[in-house]
């Protein structure tokens, strides 16, 4: 599904390098997961599979489904099936919510398939049933106001109405209360098959509780320096990333350091 | 004796209304106008005696006042080449296959109805709805309500005109009011009598029949004590004219815990300098509030302005701008506070692309009398290229110590990391810049009728189309 070789970034504003020499290979239908210390790269990785045009590829290449991304424009990416769920989900005023996500199903459509406005309520119906969101929410502006955990159940929403291929979803279980956080949970494993592969970025092991990855990464300084199954995260949970570095000898500087 | 109208004056600290003493009559009436054509006007609508002095006397101001030294370059305007006076049947000499394409197109596109799209490029006298016209006009007739043309109005009340007429619009606020004065041809009359609350009942009726503007077009609105009215002109469809100036004044009186809305939206085509003076004056607790949208035009300059001249009257204007091609749109409001616990609020919204300019001008003045009065002014802008510009110039006056004026103002592109969102879900570059273009001015468009609303998101989409399709 995914297959990121020796890439590295830098970020366009002050020209940083972030992303150092990373690999990473998702096969299809797994969960993978990626944890590591706070601004090791772990969202400028993920928004540069997705195209931000903050940060640029210097080196490396990003494959999905055998098409090169390096040099695809955002709106292209999601329509070969990339979806990403944002650390912070951006405010849109005067966009209503229902509005844009009819407008998003519809963008990733060929123009014979466009889902009318009937269908798309239905299945909204559905799918914001399944995820307990009440009715209002919906016909706000997009994400303005919305509380922190509100915006990432929006985020999980419009993945589940939007169907994508691969589901990058950066913090999606940061600041969620335990309901929502099963709630979360459910919408990720609901859409759980073999033609569905997501990259879930976290700091914590909890939500790796109701999702049971295939695989975790660790991200360290620019790469990842080791993956193992969900044990890994338990590890991490226990010992921290200064013990981790010690014990895997790799010379890597953390925030806290 | 001149009398400046110092808020307009104001508009710019450079500009002087009234008399310059190095005056140069550069705009001399010489074969554009003159008293005889005037007094032609007025005899041929057989007017009473007192407003042809009216018309003579604003023709004398017209003559000295000078072009506004502020905002666009109106030296292209050729007034000499102004046609000053036509009948309301003079304005269909066009043929439907004069009407360039370009407004053809956009009437397709926005989907302005069949019937419709004649009448509003000129090429149709009426709008085949007599029968609904009718309905209204009974219906108008049972609540007292007195709808009609100006000309029909002076004609069939005077009294009530000559009461209203240029008490709030005088010919000393600009040259154009003046101008207006001496030639004024058509426009709207509405009365709401006291207590009366109008619905509008169907809003084609009064895009078409009322929403036709004519060149020197003199609107009157008053509403009576505890009354209230939704009126809406104008439409979002181009309107096509060959005329380059439009030069309207509009009058409204707000009474006593009235209510008025007043809805415009203009599209003029490209010639078109369009220049006008809009006036309401609101009573204790009455409520006015100015809704007004301008898209077109090649020109065009509109303050409009309120009076809250009662306690606990309110004043609201809420506006876009949209101007694209080189459309240069000067436009803001002004506000005046003459009684105490009075409030007004302005938003003003205004979009520029493709070389257009949007500025807004406006001021708020706070009198010694209106304690503890209120005023927020909220301006936004969007500049969606290089190529175009807009700038913010308010001007606050208060001279009491109990009140206060907030201003905040916005210049913004199209911010990238919107723009990345919406196209993180798979919206293309122009669909999602449309769809933050529609959300920045949604406040405008959700307080329109549902079928301008409409068309308005139509228009706007199209337009955007040629910048980033
Ligand atoms: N647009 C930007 N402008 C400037 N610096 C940036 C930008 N984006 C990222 N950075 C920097 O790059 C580094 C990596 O940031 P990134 O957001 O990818 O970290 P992260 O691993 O997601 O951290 P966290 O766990 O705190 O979310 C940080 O030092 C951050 O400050
Ligand atoms: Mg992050």
């Amino acid at each position: 599904m995914l297959k990121i070789k020796n890439l590295h970034v830098k970020i366009n504003e002050n020209d940083k390098e972030v992303i150092k020499g990373l690999n990473l290979t998702i096969p299809d239908g797994e969960v993978h997961v990626i944890m590591g210390p706070n601004g090791t790269g772990k969202s400028t990785l993920s928004q540069t599979i997705m195209g931000s045009p903050k940060y640029r590829i210097t080196n490396g290449d990003i494959i999905f489904n055998h098409t090169k991304l390096n040099d695809l424009a955002t709106d292209e990416r999601a329509r070969l099936g990339l979806f990403i769920g944002m650390q912070y989900p951006t405010e849109i005023s005067g966009v209503k919510n229902v509005d844009f996500i009819h407008a998003a199903m519809n963008a990733i459509k060929p123009d014979n398939q466009k889902v009318s406005v009937l269908e798309f309520m239905q299945r909204l119906d559905t799918v914001m049933d399944f995820l307990d969101i009440t009715e209002d929410y919906t016909n706000r502006y997009l994400n303005e106001g919305f509380s922190g955990g509100e915006k990432k159940r929006n985020e999980i929403l419009q993945m589940m109405m939007i169907q994508p291929k691969l589901a990058i979803l950066d913090e999606i279980d940061s600041g969620l209360d335990i309901d929502a956080l099963k709630v979360v949970s459910k919408g990720i494993n609901e859409m759980r098959d073999n033609n569905f592969s997501s990259l879930i970025i976290t700091h914590y092991d909890r939500i790796l509780k109701y999702v049971r990855p295939d695989v975790v990464h660790v991200m360290m300084d620019g790469r990842v320096v080791t993956s193992g199954d969900y044990h890994l995260a338990e590890q991490l949970e226990a010992g921290g990333y200064a013990n981790l570095r010690d014990l895997l000898g790799i010379d890597a500087k953390l925030v806290d350091d | 004796m001149i009398i400046i109208d110092d808020s307009i004056k104001n508009l710019n600290d450079n500009y002087q209304y009234g008399f310059k003493d190095n005056f140069n009559p550069l705009y001399s009436t010489g074969d554009g106008l003159n008293e005889d054509i005037i007094r032609e006007i007025s005899a041929h609508k057989n007017e009473p005696e007192w407003m042809l002095k009216i018309r003579l006397k604003a023709f004398k101001i017209y003559k000295k006042l000078p072009m506004p030294d502020f905002g666009p370059d109106l030296s292209d305007l050729d007034l000499n080449k102004i046609r000053y006076f036509q009948r309301a049947s003079d304005h269909v000499s066009r043929n439907w296959d004069d009407v360039p394409d370009q407004i053809k197109n956009t009437f397709e596109k926005i989907g302005v109805p069949e019937a419709e799209r004649k009448y509003l490029a000129g090429a149709e006298a009426q709008y085949e709805s007599e029968a609904v016209y009718a309905n209204i006009k009974k219906e108008f007739k049972e609540m007292g309500i007195i709808f009609s043309d100006t000309d029909t109005a002076l004609r069939e009340h005077p009294d009530l005109v000559k009461k209203h007429f240029g008490k709030l619009v005088t010919p000393q606020m600009n040259k154009f009011a003046a101008l207006n004065t001496a030639v004024w041809s058509g426009g709207v009359f509405l009365y709401v009598p006291k207590g009366v609350h109008a619905k509008i009942p169907i809003q084609a009726f009064f895009r078409i029949n009322a929403g036709r503007t004519g060149q020197f077009e003199r609107t009157l609105i008053i509403v009576d004590e505890d009354a209230s009215v939704n009126y809406v002109e104008g439409c979002t469809a181009p309107n096509y004219s060959e005329d380059s100036l439009h030069a309207a004044n509009v009058e409204v009186f707000v009474k006593k815990n009235a209510f008025c809305r007043y809805t415009t939206i203009q599209n003029w085509s490209d010639n078109v300098y369009s220049l006008e003076t809009k006036r309401a004056s609101a009573d204790e607790n009455g409520t006015m509030e100015w809704v007004d949208g301008n898209l077109g035009s090649k020109v065009t300059m509109k303050y409009p302005s309120i009076d809250l001249n009662g306690p606990h009257a309110t004043g609201t204007m809420l506006s876009i701008a949209f101007a694209s091609n080189n459309i240069y749109q000067d436009t803001g409001c002004i506000m005046r506070h003459h009684a105490p616990h009075t409030s007004s609020n302005v938003v003003s919204k205004s979009i520029c692309k493709s070389g257009g300019i949007c500025n807004y001008r406006g001021t708020i003045r706070m009198n010694k009398e209106a304690h503890y009065s209120k005023s927020h002014i909220e301006c936004d802008t969007i500049i969606m290229d290089d190529d175009s510009a807009s700038d913010t110039i308010p001007h606050n006056e208060i001279n009491n110590g109990d009140s206060e004026v907030e201003h905040e103002a916005k210049v913004s592109k199209i911010s990238e990391t919107d723009l990345y969102y919406l196209m993180s879900r798979g919206l293309s570059e122009s669909e999602a810049t449309k769809m933050i273009i529609m959300g920045f001015i949604e406040p405008f468009s959700n307080q329109l009728p549902m079928e301008y609303a409409v068309e308005l998101n139509k228009l706007i989409d199209y337009q955007m189309e040629d910048s980033v399709g």
